[in-house]
């Protein structure tokens, strides 16, 4: 990060972007302790270290524009500017849940911000993000979709398809792939010949990026770049995030919630630890003298009381009815 | 015997089965701005018949899109686009080739009104077209209505002649879910009385063709016509059928099928698809389930043999059940 780039942003939105940050690292480490607890019972992915991505993507679009998610899609949701209350009621399976109890963590919505759904088959929401952009090509709206999704979904097909028909109808969607080096269990190298993700939107004609996920100014620039790219007509944009989980595929370790089965090296965990997002950018923040600690420390206990209201809010509320199980099959 | 259709004969002319589809769309989107066309080869007569006729003209290429051989990509877009508030019509001119597509229908569409507690739904048709017979062997002839009718959250409609094509279209249309609409090429060129404005077909309700006595004989689609035959034979031999069209396979009207069961005591399901699993076992399960007791005989299924369909025509004459067969289910049930 340059000091050129940070004397464009204003403290208001450097913080702004400190915050949006901390609230997800503190909403998805507030998880842990209740998931190896037994308390939350649905399977979580949580977004530790990808913080800078979601927040970065998130500043550089409007309400109005849409996003798509993935079964790790906290993140997206809240940088969005869905509630919190309303994300940890989901995960514990309540009525005031975003998606009434129906969903819990890897079903996530709030259409009024745009989030139009988050969904856990793998490049399953890709192609519906592109849709979502053909319908506002259609009524000639100035609106842009993003596509969150992991380097795993570049092994699905739809991914190419719906780059192909994206770029034929040069819709005004972006594709965010944060590539965090694992498909579930398995690295990068078994699953592709060359680690460069965003290539494959090369032969599509597709403006095609990569950027370190980690740096949230960078993910911001990016974006904004892509943004202003779809605005002006000229997308879709394929931009690479690279970055890395510091938890497991689901809940804290791995694939079975509170079992270690994290396979991955300590080593290579313990040299990404040192490119967390937010440690880095709060150091700068520092260094620029744009935060004290007090001030750091300050913001984190705000934040830190925000999740436990939303814990508060959620344990008090109430379960779905059992009457209601049938409700919202169809919509009437 | 003809299909006689309870409505006033003023403003009806004889159109076909593609005309009275090609009249629900053109008329929807004429009237909703929400409404689009969309998959491959919705624009070429070579796909989809005259169905799409004279769309492209009059709407242009953004509400009606043709499009790359991209079925899953293509379904999803749709599901896509109805999330943000439109209502897309995606079809796929042969249903074998949407099996690429049952992620976007069957994980998003028919779930996300339901996973997502109400938040959104997904006001999309998917239309599937069956082109039976023809030497086209496995691939390009499957009728797989019953897949999509196990699905919940997804409602499938089969009309069988062109005045249902047409309402029951804009019925799918204007529904807030996502609508199965499954017809067979064998229809399209078949003849009936359809009203010139647009006027729905309620989905989730059957249709009495022909009030009977001795026996009742359910079918949809293009297997209503061969009822139909069925039907007309039966009467040379003295057997008063009842035939019931479905019409939709989900919602199922029970109501109907009951009333009917309940008065005749016997049953014959006749569906396009497989055997094992397939709609003819459900209609009989429900009615097992539900009114036995009335039931004089055990009911018998007419449907295709648990087989992929054949190429040649001399296995393919066998392979598709006809009229003459519902006729000999009928005369076993009744003893004749």
């Amino acid at each position: 990060m340059t000091s050129s780039i940070m004397t464009k942003y204003s403290k208001v939105f450097l913080k702004q972007l400190y915050r949006m940050m901390v609230q997800i690292r503190l909403c998805e480490e507030s998880l842990v302790g209740p998931i190896l607890r037994g308390e939350v019972k649905c399977p979580v992915h949580l977004y530790t270290g990808e913080e800078a991505i979601a927040t970065g993507v998130c500043a550089a679009l409007s309400e109005k524009d849409y996003i798509f998610g993935t079964h790790r899609s906290h993140g997206h949701y809240l940088a969005k500017g869905g509630s919190l209350q309303k994300l940890i009621a989901e995960i514990y399976g309540k009525e005031t849940g975003c998606s009434e109890g129906r969903g819990g963590s890897m079903h996530i919505i709030a259409p009024e911000k745009g989030i139009l759904g988050a969904a856990p088959i793998v490049a399953g929401t890709i192609s519906l993000a592109v849709g979502s952009a053909l319908a506002a090509k259609i009524r000639r709206e100035k609106r842009v979709s993003v596509s969150f999704f992991g380097d795993g979904a570049a092994g699905e097909g739809v991914l190419y398809e719906s780059l192909n028909f994206a770029a034929l109808k040069r819709l005004s969607v972006i594709f965010a792939c944060e590539n965090n080096l694992y498909s579930t269990h398995m690295p990068i190298r078994n699953c592709r010949p060359e680690n460069n993700v965003f290539k494959i939107g090369i032969p599509f004609g597709i403006a095609s990026f990569r950027t370190n996920g980690n740096e949230v100014l960078e993910v911001y620039e990016a974006t904004k770049k892509a943004v202003g790219i779809c605005r002006r007509n000229r997308g879709p944009v394929f931009i690479e995030f690279m970055t890395y989980r510091l938890r497991g595929h689901v809940g804290p370790d791995d694939n079975i919630q509170g079992t270690r089965t994290d396979i991955r090296p300590k080593e290579e965990i313990e040299e990404w630890r040192k490119k967390d997002p937010i440690k880095n950018f709060e150091k700068y923040l520092i260094k620029k003298k744009i935060l004290k600690q007090k001030e750091i420390e300050k913001i984190r206990n705000k934040i830190q009381k925000k999740v436990t209201l939303a814990y508060k809010f959620a344990k008090e509320s109430p379960y779905p009815k059992e009457k209601d199980l049938m409700k919202y099959v169809f919509k009437d | 015997m003809c299909l006689r259709i309870n409505l006033k004969l003023e403003n009806m002319r004889k159109v076909t089965y593609a005309q009275a589809i090609n009249e629900a769309i053109y008329q929807t989107i004429e009237q909703d701005n929400r409404v689009f066309v969309i998959g491959q080869g919705c624009t070429s007569p070579w796909y989809v018949g005259s169905t799409c006729q004279g769309l492209i003209e009059k709407f242009g290429q953004e509400r009606v899109i043709d499009t790359p051989v991209s079925e899953n990509a293509i379904t999803g877009v749709a599901v896509g686009a109805a999330l943000a508030k439109m209502r897309p019509i995606v079809v796929h001119p042969r249903i074998d080739f949407m099996l690429y597509a049952t992620d976007p229908i069957i994980n998003e569409a028919a779930n996300w009104h339901y996973m997502f507690g109400g938040k959104l739904s997904v006001p999309i048709v998917i239309w599937g077209i069956i082109n039976r017979g023809g030497e086209q062997a496995a691939q390009h002839s499957q009728a797989l209505q019953a897949i999509f009718t196990h699905i919940p959250g997804l409602k499938v409609v089969m009309p069988s002649n062109p005045y249902d094509a047409k309402g029951l279209l804009v019925s799918a249309i204007k529904d807030d879910n996502p609508v199965l609409y499954i017809d067979d090429r064998w229809l399209y060129k078949i003849k009936g009385n359809v009203p010139e404005k647009i006027y729905s077909v309620p989905i989730g309700k059957g249709k009495r063709i022909r009030k009977g006595k001795d026996i009742t004989i359910v079918a949809s689609s293009y297997m209503v016509w061969e009822a139909v035959g069925a039907v007309k034979g039966l009467i040379k031999g003295g057997i008063d059928a009842e035939l019931i069209d479905l019409r939709s396979l989900k919602p199922l009207d029970t109501e109907l099928l009951f009333a009917s069961v309940k008065k005749t005591g016997r049953l014959v399901v006749v569906d396009g698809g497989w055997k094992t699993c397939g709609v003819a076992a459900e209609v009989s399960a429900l009615v097992c389930e539900n009114i036995f007791k009335y039931l004089k005989a055990p009911i018998r299924r007419i449907t295709l043999p648990d087989i992929p369909a054949p190429a040649s025509s001399a296995l393919e004459s066998i392979y598709y059940p006809k009229a003459k067969d519902i006729c000999k289910a009928v005369k076993k049930i009744l003893k004749k």
